[in-house]
């Protein structure tokens, strides 16, 4: 049997796109309000402000930004990093990023900033993830395995820092409003946060995607794409300062989602031929296009308390990690 | 001027000298057998030459200019360089793992432009791949990826070929193949640098023989008059006949030299 030559190259992203159109405004008629699809459309060529003409500008259309944002600052993160370390398993997270972006926004919720001033919890979660994102690559640059592993020393002093707060929190309501911040939502989110972190994560949006070359040399290892002209240093360089830009905003201000990153970039890859490259634009489309389906499912689904965006990317994609897992045994020996 | 040459290299790796004062000129058309004992630095000189190691003394030279001055993208045009064992690392077509080889001569951005596909077409003809063109690489036997390998390396047309050991692993139809296919490159006129452990392979196609032992420049000249049962002595601490010359040459060993 032939292998199938892989799809041609705007296929993908052409669908992917669709999708995320698809996503984008099917989100912006769900919701908790329960306004009518017909309301919703006269609001938007009426003039005058009406209630219908609220729900939309002021919380569904910013909500649904934000979810296309962090859901693609998550999905190309995760591409970049799996292509420039070669590690299947690679995720956002990984560099500690988004531990120094939480503990940062711990700390505003801990010393009560939150309270009197909204944007503290982003400004300070940026800052965190920034501080993180120095000391990973302070500590990892000359090589990948030393990338991963400063990543990882500055996850766990991250978790340290954050295990720290949450037991000396100044009251059990802060510990509770902290660790429920972590799990991630997008829901009280105005305009005021896409203007705080949308700039971050379009510049690291962009510095990511110019490492197709790079990711696609690397496919043939180091030392060969090191031959090959790639500056190596550099495309380190490059990555983190991008993660860090995108996913430490992004964090800052939903708090952490996980599984997005690590997800996304494995859906696309059989659809591309495995090359690395051509998995960036379309793991940032299919991260968004997930992210907003799956606020659409907190909306949905009905609960007392607030079912959180993190709680649901990680009850679907934990599960799908485990067939792609299965998957991945049929295909190696 | 001449296409390729080290002046003094030297090398330390934690106090200890790994190549020392190694110095040589190669011109095109020479297909150059690069031969030694294990750890007498054959991978460290073939890294230095590629530019892809910085040497601690003295310069390499390339088209007259040190490599020091080379933009990498540059350097990525003029020679091509293949580690030992070299492998793909996502299961991606042999067509793209070939098309790699041309990263140096593309924008920083798009697919492949239209005007290379013939030559990713010829490449992949030339090293027999025609029938794995879309297999992945992760799939293909020792002799296949070879050939994938120097595919990729060669597409690009390159000026030199520095090669790590590319028989390493392969049984012997495939290595005579890579090696005639090396041969047929110098005659051409293209400079091909390959570390090579089999002697009699080495004897019957390469034009010319350099030796390190410890890390300095043992021998180095037309295989033919540096080959000799002296230079396995000396080189390999083994002692060696060696029968017949060119193409029916044959390096058989004896044992240990004595006093080794």
């Amino acid at each position: 049997m032939k292998p199938a030559r892989p799809l041609p190259v705007f296929v993908l992203p052409g669908v992917a796109a669709l999708a995320l159109l698809l996503a984008a405004v099917g989100s912006l008629f769900v919701g908790r309000v329960n306004v009518s699809p017909a309301d919703l459309i006269d609001a938007l060529f009426a003039p005058d402000l009406s209630l219908a003409g609220l729900v939309l500008t002021e919380l569904r259309l910013p909500r649904a930004i934000l979810a296309i944002l962090v859901g693609a600052a998550l999905g190309l993160s995760g591409a970049v990093l799996q292509g420039l370390l070669r590690n299947p398993l690679a995720e956002p997270g990984l560099l500690g990023v988004s531990g120094g972006a939480a503990l940062g926004a711990v700390i505003s919720i801990y010393f009560g900033l939150a309270a009197s001033f909204p944007l503290a919890t982003p400004l300070l979660g940026l800052a965190g993830a920034m501080a993180a994102g120095a000391l990973t690559f302070a500590f990892g640059r000359g090589g990948t395995l030393t990338l991963i592993l400063a990543g990882a020393a500055v996850s766990g002093l991250m978790g340290a820092f954050l295990a720290l707060a949450l037991n000396f929190a100044p009251s059990p309501y802060a510990a509770y409003e902290a660790g429920l911040w972590m799990l991630g939502s997008l829901s009280e989110k105005s305009w005021d946060h896409i203007g705080l972190a949308a700039p971050f994560i379009l510049v690291g949006l962009a510095l990511l995607s110019t490492l197709g070359r790079a990711v696609d040399a690397l496919a043939l290892g180091e030392i060969q794409a090191l031959s090959l002209g790639v500056d190596l240093d550099r495309s380190r360089l490059v990555a983190v300062l991008g993660v860090g830009l995108a996913v430490g905003a992004a964090t800052s201000v939903t708090g952490s989602i996980g599984f997005i990153g690590l997800v996304a970039p494995h859906l696309v890859r059989p659809f591309v031929g495995h090359q690395p490259s051509r998995t960036l634009l379309p793991s940032a489309l299919l991260g968004a296009t997930l992210l907003l389906i799956a606020d659409v499912g907190t909306r949905l689904i009905h609960t007392n308390t607030e079912l959180r965006l993190g709680v649901i990317t990680s009850l679907i994609g934990a599960p799908v990690f485990f067939w792609l897992v299965m998957r991945l045994r049929k295909v190696a020996p | 001027m001449s296409r390729l040459s080290a002046q003094s290299l030297g090398v330390r790796r934690a106090g200890r000298a790994i190549l020392e004062g190694v110095s040589f000129d190669l011109e095109d058309a020479m297909f150059v057998a690069l031969v030694g004992a294990n750890g007498a630095g054959k991978s460290t000189l073939l890294s230095v030459l590629a530019g892809l190691l910085k040497p601690d003394a003295g310069e390499v030279w390339i088209d007259g200019r040190p490599l020091a001055a080379i933009a990498r993208r540059d350097l990525a045009r003029r020679r091509a360089y293949l580690p030992q064992n070299p492998r793909a690392e996502w299961p991606i077509s042999v067509e793209r793992v070939v098309a790699l080889g041309l990263t140096p001569h593309l924008p920083a951005f798009g697919g492949l432009p239209g005007g290379l596909e013939p030559r990713l077409t010829q490449a992949i003809a030339a090293c027999d791949l025609a029938d794995h063109r879309l297999q992945p690489a992760t799939t293909l036997s020792g002799g296949e990826l070879a050939r994938a390998m120097l595919a990729r390396a060669l597409i690009g047309d390159p000026q030199v070929l520095i090669a790590d050991e590319p028989t390493a692993g392969l049984d012997p139809r495939h290595a005579l193949d890579t090696m005639s296919r090396l041969r047929g490159l110098a005659a051409r006129g293209k400079l091909v640098i390959a570390a090579v452990h089999d002697l009699t392979l080495a004897a019957r196609h390469a034009s010319h023989l350099m030796a390190l032992k410890g890390g300095r420049l043992a021998a180095f000249g037309p295989t033919a008059e540096v080959l000799s049962p002296e230079l396995l002595r000396h080189v390999f601490e083994v002692e060696a006949r060696v029968v017949g010359a060119g193409r029916e040459t044959l390096v058989d060993y004896l044992g240990p030299a004595p006093g080794s």
